[in-house]
């Protein structure tokens, strides 16, 4: 490493600003999505996909590069992977609740279990994990533990977003007893409620310099 | 009703190797088997499950069914040795095993059978 290369370093351990990459995880319908469109126009304008109440809907990677987080004196510059739902089945019938037609609903089955393979092995590229969960449902869920026990085994830092805090039924603190050893921040990514508080945490974790 | 469960020993999967061992399990849930791990899986394992489940899904198989316990943490030693514990995993077909209620300690699940 060259003079300007260690003098950046020192800069950056000083002021705590990075460029890393940073995935938004869980399980369908959680919210990852609605999630990245947040961070992405709350810091860019714009965003990152679309949503839906069909579960599946991002069965694809989706990026959006160079994200600047600004807290304070501190910064973070990230690039926003968000990933489809990780789920241990896919069944096509499922989607015909939702008024798909046969065709289109095997279509999207199929998708989506390409989208879990992407999705598990984009866990190589990154350098930190949003975990997002769902508030209102048991966070005891073999998609969460298989998720987080796959952090915990990286040492990848990441923070658990217990998103839908505005619905009936949110028990944010279930989520927190639950998982008492990390960081856990209640959420509303649709109404934008407590962001301040989840990029405060991002640049303070993911900020860090990594073991 | 008779639902029929495979308890598989740790010595049965230790023999094998990591991918040989994941293809045993996918290749007998296929079949309709419901099995009890002795030795679980860790949780990388889990995730290389679920990536070859996915490759096999199709309009007759719909996935798996898996349940087990968070990992423990582990000692300085097995940090140092980079070992890692699993705990007794169960697995089987989407379509029989149901998960109707998880905690920290407890699993309770519903093992559907056909009359």
């Amino acid at each position: 490493m060259g003079i300007f290369g260690k003098l950046s370093g020192w800069l950056l351990s000083i002021f705590g600003k990075r460029h890393v990459a940073i995935g938004i995880y869980g399980p369908p319908n959680a919210g990852k999505t609605t999630l990245a469109n947040r961070i992405a126009m709350d810091w860019a304008g714009d965003v990152v996909g679309e949503t839906s109440e069909i579960p599946h809907e991002t069965r694809k990677i989706q990026k959006k590069d160079r994200v600047m987080i600004k807290q304070d004196k501190a910064s973070l510059t990230i690039d926003l992977v968000d990933t489809p739902g990780i789920a241990t089945k896919i069944d096509y019938h499922d989607f015909l609740e939702y008024g798909l037609d046969e065709e289109e609903a095997k279509r999207r089955a199929k998708e989506a279990t390409e989208g879990v393979i992407e999705a598990i092995k984009w866990l190589d590229n990154l350098d930190g994990v949003i975990l997002l969960m769902d508030s209102t449902k048991n966070p005891f869920t073999q998609v969460n533990i298989t998720i987080l026990g796959n952090l915990e085994a990286r040492e990848l830092p990441f923070i658990i977003a217990a998103n839908k805090i505005d619905l009936n039924g949110s028990t944010p603190a279930t989520l927190k007893s639950a998982f008492p050893k990390h960081e856990v921040v209640p959420i509303s990514a649709l109404n934008g409620v407590n962001m301040d508080l989840l990029y405060e945490t991002m640049v303070r974790k993911f900020g860090k310099k990594r073991k | 009703m008779e639902v029929k469960v495979n308890f598989i020993s740790q010595e049965k999967l230790s023999g094998l190797g990591k991918e040989e061992k994941l293809h045993f399990i996918l290749e007998e849930v296929r079949k309709g088997q419901i099995l009890v791990l002795e030795q679980g899986l860790t949780a990388e394992e889990q995730a290389k499950l679920i990536e070859m489940t996915m490759e096999k899904v199709n309009n007759k198989f719909s996935g798996i069914e898996m349940e087990s316990y968070m990992p423990e943490k582990q000692n300085f030693w097995e940090k140092l040795l980079g070992k890692r514990k699993a705990r007794m995993t169960i697995v089987g077909p989407a379509d029989k095993i149901k998960t109707v209620y998880r905690d920290k300690e407890i699993i309770k699940a519903v093992i559907v059978g056909k009359r």
